[in-house]
């Protein structure tokens, strides 16, 4: 490994040492908890490490936002949590947070401000995007994805809901991989079906399962890779991935583990 | 004996106004049953909103056929409107063509224009008539979709082509009887009438006026009715879509409303000072929406700024995989109820107090459940439309006044509570990812 030193600070031990890191990450509670999406957090980390920005993370005092309980109607259990959140984002006087969760960043992002929390929050895309283009972030030429066929995954609650569209896309663009679109992309993007909370319970009766309806369409580009910014997003392309049985030819990706494969961290 | 026609003109004129006054009041009436909301910030942008989005279609411009179909017919609408002007002039003077003779060649030039543009709307409406009944695209032909919404959909189409008959017909009578009756002023070649000359060879001047005055009455008789059936159809979008797009959300489409009794009632709970908290609210409101009384009025005024057009149906995740759900019966049912609460009120019947409610009667939980809260019914509608917003409402109701959410919401809620997670895991594992990274050390 080429770094060896990796023990993620949290805020309590910077605040020990009378420090304020640059930016906190929101781990969010599948990058905490889902054997999947902890590898894209901890791709993620590997890319702050190795870049060398001051951050850290909130540990064991991070908690759920509440998205998936307002989006299913439970507006006291939210703002219960959203208060808690606040309470301790604040304590630590948190003014910049970066998340890999488009739902954990825009509920940060939108909602919290008016329960009086107010901080610069930015999705992980955007934030790697950044470190692109400010050159932090150097992509080798001819790396393992050169000339590769990714597809892009649009994320509702970062494209439709807060705009971020090419983002994601300038990320896949700088390692120099092959980026086709599906059909419904951008603003006309399919949802993989798990939002407002859908996550959390069955599908409606219906005569398809939305995750499926997308994945079709993403294995339709002929991609080997599917590029996703969402822990949920994720769960649901593999899951259709898995139903039509393309486990050994297409992976789903996220575009911070694509960036963290390309340096070979 | 000879001011018969400007009475009767009069007479016309004013029942048409009374009952479009009465019917637009009604509607405000209904639309105001919605709870307060204010959207009078950032006036700029909601001008800027308005402008691009209803005045110039914008979004309508994501599907290009009928986008230019429809232009055809909105140019139409706004232009051959103008004409309207001389025709209500025409009725109360007693004049014919007043402005025919004050313009001159220009006259000539506009009425060829509104000539054009009426051949225009004929094309676009034989061409939705089309796509509805012939090609049956299939946005137009879903379950909520039955009966009245088709035909109404058919009648307005069928109107347009008839009142657009109606001006082709009686410019090219006029034409015929100009020079032999003085009443009827020079107006120069109309282009696109005068090929319906032909057919009407043959007839003597008597006739021919008898053929004009009657295409004449008929189209501002028409025209007149319309306006009225207009406001009982859902082609009122005419008109909604603009106050619609100016009070537009502005904010991001991901962000939620906030409650503000919840927020006091939270603060309360951990001790935190709440705003108001000295002075609750005399009567607690509902939490979440039930009934169109719940949502706010600008919900209700998107409801009948619907066209039911369908793109939002069409591009809901969960309607292309058969779901119940659908966003635009989620704005028709919201207008059917106030419709239903307001004609009841104005007959000083029991309004909301009838045993009926819009989720439940109208919307039921099976709807409000399959949504994803995507957006893209949001994203696709041309008139900045939020069917979003009343779904929402309602799974709030669902869950803080009934707990009636689908039981594994139940258990994602206890989740959070307990283990501060939608899943229940130990909150104390909650970091142990970073173990991983420690390992590599080794």
């Amino acid at each position: 490994m080429s770094n060896t030193n990796m023990s993620v600070p949290t805020m309590a031990e910077m605040a020990a040492k009378g420090e304020n890191p640059e930016v906190l990450f929101w781990v969010g509670c599948a990058g905490s908890f889902d054997d999947r999406y902890k590898k894209v957090t901890i791709a993620f980390i590997k890319i702050l490490e190795k870049v060398g920005i001051s951050y850290a993370v909130l540990g064991e005092e991070e908690t759920c936002t509440g998205d998936p309980a307002r989006r299913a109607g439970n507006e006291f259990l939210f703002q219960m949590q959203a208060m808690a959140n606040i309470q301790v984002l604040d304590g630590y006087g948190v003014k910049k947070i970066v998340t890999a969760c488009p739902h954990c960043f825009n509920t940060l992002k939108n909602e919290y401000p008016d329960l009086g929390g107010n901080y610069e929050v930015i999705h992980h895309s955007t934030f790697l995007q950044q470190l692109i283009n400010e050159g932090k972030v150097t992509m080798k030429g001819g790396g393992e994805f050169k000339g590769k066929k990714i597809t892009y995954h649009d994320s509702c609650y970062l494209g439709r809901a807060n705009n971020v569209y090419e983002a994601p896309r300038e990320v896949l663009q700088a390692l120099d991989a092959e980026l086709v679109e599906m059909k419904r992309c951008r603003t006309k993007g399919l949802c993989c079906g798990a939002g407002g909370a859908q996550m959390f319970k069955d599908a409606e009766k219906g005569n398809k399962e939305i995750n499926i309806e997308r994945t079709e369409e993403a294995l339709a580009t002929g991609a080997n890779i599917i590029a996703s910014a969402c822990p949920f997003c994720m769960t649901m392309m593999r899951d259709g991935v898995k139903t039509k049985e393309k486990e050994e030819s297409v992976e789903v990706l996220d575009i911070a583990e694509l960036i963290a494969k390309n340096e070979g961290l | 004996m000879q001011y018969l026609p400007q009475i009767a003109f009069v007479i016309i004129l004013g029942v048409a106004s009374w009952l479009l006054f009465k019917r637009i009041s009604q509607i405000r009436k209904n639309i105001f049953l919605g709870r307060k909301e204010s959207r009078n910030d950032n006036k700029a942008e909601r001008w800027k909103t308005m402008w691009l989005v209803a005045f110039g279609q914008r979004k309508m411009f994501k599907r290009i056929i009928p986008a230019f179909l429809h232009l055809l017919i909105y140019v139409g609408f706004l232009v051959i409107n103008l004409e309207v002007l001389e025709f209500v002039i025409d009725g109360l003077a007693g004049t014919h063509r007043i402005f025919a003779p004050l313009l001159g060649d220009f006259y000539t030039v506009l009425i060829n224009i509104f000539e054009f543009l009426a051949v225009g709307v004929l094309f676009s409406c034989v061409v939705f008539l089309i796509r509805r009944n012939v090609v049956k695209v299939k946005r137009f032909h879903s379950i909520e979709m039955k009966k009245w919404p088709t035909l109404d959909a058919n009648l307005i189409l069928v109107i347009e082509i008839v009142l657009m008959f109606a001006i082709l017909t009686m410019n090219a009578t006029d034409q015929m009887i100009q020079g032999s009756d003085e009443h009827y002023a020079q107006t120069g070649k109309f282009f696109f009438s005068s090929k319906l000359i032909p057919l009407l060879e043959g007839m003597n001047t008597a006739s021919l006026i008898l053929v004009e005055r009657f295409a004449w009455w008929f189209h501002i008789v028409g025209i007149l009715a319309f306006a009225v059936y207009v406001t009982y159809s859902k082609h009122l979008h005419i008109g909604l879509a603009f106050p619609n797009t100016w009070y537009s959300n502005l904010k991001a489409k991901g962000h939620m409303e906030n409650m503000p009794v919840v927020t006091n009632e939270v603060k309360m709970m951990l001790g935190m000072p709440a705003e108001g908290a000295e002075n609750p609210p005399a009567e607690i409101a509902r939490f979440g929406a039930k009934d169109v009384n719940d949502l706010s009025w600008v919900n209700i005024m998107n409801a009948y700024s619907c066209t039911e057009c369908g793109r939002c149906t069409s591009e809901c995740p969960a309607n292309q995989t058969g779901k119940k759900l659908s966003p635009r019966k989620i704005m028709m049912d919201t207008r059917d109820r106030a419709e239903e609460v307001g004609a009841s009120l104005a007959k000083g019947g029991k309004g909301l107090e009838d045993g009926k409610s819009l989720l439940g009667d109208y919307i039921t939980k099976e709807e409000i459940n399959a949504c994803t809260s995507c957006n893209a019914c949001v994203e696709a509608c041309p008139v900045n439309i939020d069917p979003l917003s009343i779904i929402l409402q309602m799974r709030r109701y669902v869950a803080m006044e009934e707990s009636g959410s689908p039981a594994s919401w139940n258990g994602m809620f206890q989740n959070i509570e307990t283990s501060f997670a939608p899943w229940k895991f130990a909150p104390t594992d909650r970091f142990k990812w970073a173990n991983e990274l420690k390992k590599t050390e080794d």
